[in-house]
């Protein structure tokens, strides 16, 4: 599985989410590459989830990626619950 | 030039600013004043939002300016204004600013690193909302004050 931690700039909140998506899987033992990216260059980068912030959601969606938002970058709690209801929708 | 990356000299308490331009900048005036950012950082944290939405905003409340170490910054540093009145970025709304300025790529990690667990800590931000001066959200946050080369 890819996740994808997408913010503007690629370089902030994403760097920051993808910190705690990692937090995440660790503590779950979840196998997972992630990786984080801006708007721009998200689309072309494969992931089976993207999570970003309400903001970018619906220029995310509409592409192969299923695509969740998460309110706070630094928030496991809203992290893990992101991930574990893609895992259910699969 | 100070060398602590963040103390009370970068703590602020605003009433309210004219718009998130105006609040990017206030939010920017410490590491400005200690002459740890140039103005051109400050000119392009606004001209990145512009360009690429508020991407800054990273938690209810909570926005992070910045732009990369290469637009301006002579020093690592963080500073953090609380606004009383809420900042409209577009449709949403923040009352926090943390100003980050690294100087290189593994400082910026580590500062994320930092900010993020006191974002994540639970009930952080909503305490910094709520104090009502500078010296009571100085007292709040003197235990995340982070001394010269502490990273």
């Amino acid at each position: 599985m890819k996740i994808l931690a997408v913010c503007g700039m690629g370089f902030g909140s994403s760097l920051m989410l993808k910190m705690t998506i990692e937090r995440v899987i660790n503590k779950q033992g979840i196998t997972a590459d992630v990786e984080s990216a801006d708007l721009g260059t998200a689309e072309g980068m494969g992931a089976d989830l993207i999570l970003t912030n309400n903001e970018f959601v619906s220029q995310l969606e509409g592409g192969k990626s299923v695509v969740k938002a998460v309110k706070n970058v630094a928030s496991e709690d809203e992290v893990a619950e992101a991930i574990q209801a893609f895992l259910d929708e699969q | 030039m100070s060398n602590a990356i963040f103390n009370e000299a970068s703590v602020q308490w605003k009433r309210s600013a004219e718009d998130w331009q105006e609040a990017v900048r206030v939010s920017a005036g410490p590491l400005l004043q200690q002459g740890k950012i140039t103005d051109d950082y400050v000119q392009a944290m606004i001209t990145n939002i512009i360009e690429l939405g508020p991407y800054i905003i990273i938690a209810p409340d909570v926005a992070l300016p910045h732009a990369r170490p290469e637009q301006g910054v002579n020093e690592k540093g963080i500073a953090i204004t609380v606004f009383q009145q809420p900042v409209q970025f577009g449709e949403q709304s923040v009352r926090i600013l943390i100003c980050l300025a690294a100087s290189d790529k593994e400082t910026h990690l580590n500062l994320l690193q930092i900010i993020s667990s006191w974002i994540g800590e639970d009930g952080l931000s909503q305490s910094m909302i709520a104090t009502e001066s500078r010296d009571e959200l100085i007292h709040l946050l003197k235990n995340y004050f982070i001394e010269g080369e502490e990273i």
